[in-house]
């Protein structure tokens, strides 16, 4: 099974009697936004318990095309990279 | 930015206490949580996606010491940036480049 946002949007409305379902999907909406827009920032996010999103800087280097092993240069570019914090990795292998 | 901050500019964008966002926002990430700890997979467009990847036992070394080691079975998740962040992440750094580039000439 996959979780969707409108899953996530479900549980927050069911654990918060006091919104309504629009106001669940816009806190969820709204806590998204934030996230996005802190790393399209460059600055990195750290949601302690869960993990730590960093944004990093790669310098151009010489790649292949792996399909037809032509060379190429790969521009610098800025990419968003995922650290699972302890307790998730534990809890994902089930202890 | 940090859980705390992130908490407090939510309350403020959608206008309820700081207490309220805490719990909404423990409510989030619990409920991603428990989906990887179920094995499911998450999708949130425009974000990225969550897997879980199952990695078998192999024999490791000690990179220090060179000594073999078994390293168990183990479960891992994975994050994939989602099309539109990937590019939004990177179209900043291109623009910041290109005004340092000016900067300099």
């Amino acid at each position: 099974m996959t979780l969707t946002k409108a899953d996530i949007v479900q549980q927050v409305y069911k654990n918060h009697p006091a919104l309504t379902k629009a106001e669940a999907a816009k806190a969820v909406e709204t806590f998204l936004a934030i996230s996005k827009a802190t790393l399209i920032k460059g600055e990195d996010l750290l949601l302690s318990g869960f993990g730590k999103f960093n944004v990093k800087d790669k310098r151009s280097r010489r790649g292949r095309n792996p399909q037809t092993g032509d060379e190429l240069i790969l521009d610098a570019r800025r990419v968003v990279t995922f650290k699972p914090s302890g307790i998730l990795r534990t809890r994902v292998n089930g202890s | 930015m940090n859980k705390s901050e992130l908490i407090e500019t939510l309350a403020a964008k959608i206008e309820v206490p700081v207490r309220e966002a805490v719990s909404i926002t423990t409510t989030i990430l619990e409920t991603m949580q428990q989906a990887l700890a179920d094995g499911d997979a998450i999708e949130i467009r425009g974000f990225g996606s969550f897997v879980v990847k199952e990695y078998g036992a192999y024999t490791g070394r000690n990179p220090k010491t060179g000594e073999k080691i078994k390293v168990e079975p183990k479960k891992l998740p994975f994050f994939k940036v989602g099309k539109d962040l990937r590019e939004r992440v990177n179209e900043e750094a291109v623009k910041a480049a290109k005004k340092k580039k000016k900067k300099k000439k």
